[in-house]
Formats: C-alpha cells, structure tokens, sequence
C-alpha cells in the first residue's frame, strides 16, 4: 500500500483532475450505454407486443 | 417448458445463427458476461490502485495506463470481429452475421471514444498536449470515423440487407487502417510512446503493471460481449418485429 491517506489516494500525487477525470468518464461511459441497451431492448419488446396486438385485430 | 429439460446437451455456433435460438441464449449470457466483467473490473483496479507501484519516470498519472490500453486494444479487436461477421454476411448471405456486425458497431466506436479521450488526459500532464496529429492519435481517430460511417452508412439506407451489404463493404475497406494503427509507433516516431507490450521482446513494465492492465482487458471484452449481445437482441427484435417468434417472445 503506497497510499498515506484517502485524501493522498484522490490527489494521485497532483494528477488527480486527469487520473479522475480519465475513470470518471469511462465508468459513466459504460453506466450510459447499458442503460440505453436496457430501454432498447424494452423499447423493440413494447413495439413487437404492439405489431403483435394490431395483426391479432386485423385478423378476427 | 418441458422440451428444454430433455434436450440433450449440444452447444455448437451454428444454434446461433436461427434467430429464436439466438435471442433466447444471448439472453441467458449476458448475465454472465456482465458479471464476469464487474468481477474483473473491481480486481483490475484493485491491482491497478494498490499493488501496481508507482512510475519511475511520470509518478501516478501512468495509472491512466490501466484503462487506455485496454479501451485501445478493444476498438481494434472488435473492428476487426465487427469486420469478418460483416463480410461473413455478404459472402453468405446471412443475415444474424450483419446483425451482430451492426451490434458491435457502437460499442467498438465507444472503445475508441474512450482510448481518445483518456489519452488526451494522459498527453496533457506528460507531453503538454491534449492532443497532436501523431499517427498512432491520427489513426485511432481514423478507426472512430470508420465506426461512426458504417453506423451512419447503415442508418441511411432504408432496406436493412442492402445497408448490411453497403456497410459491410464500408468495413472491410476499413480493415487496412488496423495494421496502420498497430505499426504507426515504429513508422512514425513522433509523440506518442512506443509499445509497451510486444509479441518479440520482453515488456516494459513491472509485472504488477501488466497484470492489472491485462486483467482490464479481459474485464473491457466481457463488458463488450455482454454489450454487442444485448444490443443484437434489440436489432433482432426490430428487425423481425412480424415474424411468429417475435410475437410470442413479445407476448410471453
């Protein structure tokens, strides 16, 4: 453990802005795209259920 | 169901190309590779944070070093699988390969993204420049363009085969610019680094350091599989929104 402190581990030896800066985008990246992928998934689900509903009531 | 418990055991890559078959164990994987690449991830950094010394040479800012590659590494990687299952498609008319293709894209343009972005924050404190038109910078900017055109090129056009086959063509043309990317540092010798990692000689780093970054690599390609099958799934569904398999997923 090189770290002194939690206050020494956010400053990353004064470079704690790019360090930071650098995980912080990629995790928020990553947070992003799987959120879009889930309301895409539920959004072609929701439109097939609709196709499904609107060909069921043409054919009866 | 009572079918699926007597089914015998047969997994075989062909049970992937009939969509329903595709759709329903993409489904039951990705939570596995999701999970795999959470547990990767937190024992990269852990490795990358606490056991990885400090550089020598430029101090804590190196640990940029454990997301960066592996970002770099995966752009390339998943263009190039992005680029065989899209020339699968047009050499054999299949089209799940274009889809999984088209699945990849966004992904593979988000790697690059990342590789970019998290290189400026580490050109910035050690060269004195977010950015410089460098080969290997160029030519990974390149590989983002390549990404967003196939992406552009296939939301243009209206008839999905006939946009599989034109950005197919897109992305294999595109292909010649991965041996420029991996080649660039030893062709042009300007800002950027030499390989840190190489097939011939032995690394240049501490092993604690490649241990992390290699780790944050197989995290990145979990996280991609996880990501490119979940995103095929959709496109399935959008495509054959009419088709009977569909609609009784959509009911069920």
């Amino acid at each position: 453990m090189h770290w002194a402190s939690w206050q020494d581990f956010w400053a990353m030896g004064g470079s704690g802005r790019y360090v930071w800066g650098a995980y912080g985008l990629v995790a928020l990246a990553l947070a992003t795209e799987v959120m879009m992928l889930r309301a895409r998934v539920r959004r072609a689900r929701e439109m097939a259920r609709r196709t499904s509903d609107w060909s069921k009531k043409e054919t009866q | 169901m009572q079918t699926q418990a007597i089914r015998p055991l047969k997994f075989g890559l062909h049970r992937f190309a009939a969509p329903p078959e595709f759709y329903r164990l993409a489904g039951r994987l990705i939570p596995w590779f999701g999970s795999a690449a959470a547990l990767l991830a937190a024992a990269a950094l852990y490795l990358g944070f606490f056991v990885a010394p400090t550089d020598f040479q430029q101090g804590e800012v190196y640990r940029i070093i454990f997301i960066h590659v592996p970002a770099a590494w995966m752009a390339m990687f998943i263009y190039a699988v992005m680029a065989f299952w899209a020339g699968f498609g047009m050499a054999f008319n299949t089209r799940m390969s274009s889809m999984w293709a088209c699945a990849m894209a966004p992904t593979g343009a988000l790697m690059a993204f990342l590789a970019l972005w998290t290189g400026a924050l580490w050109g910035r404190p050690t060269w004195g420049a977010y950015w410089a038109w460098d080969g290997r910078m160029t030519s990974t900017l390149i590989l983002l363009f390549l990404y967003i055109g196939f992406m552009a090129l296939h939301g243009a056009i209206d008839d999905p085969r006939r946009a599989d086959r034109a950005a197919g063509v897109l992305a294999l043309v595109g292909v010649v610019n991965l041996p420029i990317i991996y080649f660039s540092v030893q062709w042009w010798n300007s800002l950027h680094q030499g390989a840190s990692v190489s097939l011939t000689r032995a690394p240049s780093m501490a092993v604690t350091m490649l241990e992390a970054m290699f780790v944050m690599t197989l995290a990145f390609w979990m996280y991609s599989i996880a990501a490119s099958l979940a995103r095929a799934r959709a496109i399935l569904l959008e495509r054959e929104k009419r088709s009977s398999w569909v609609q009784a997923v959509a009911q069920g």
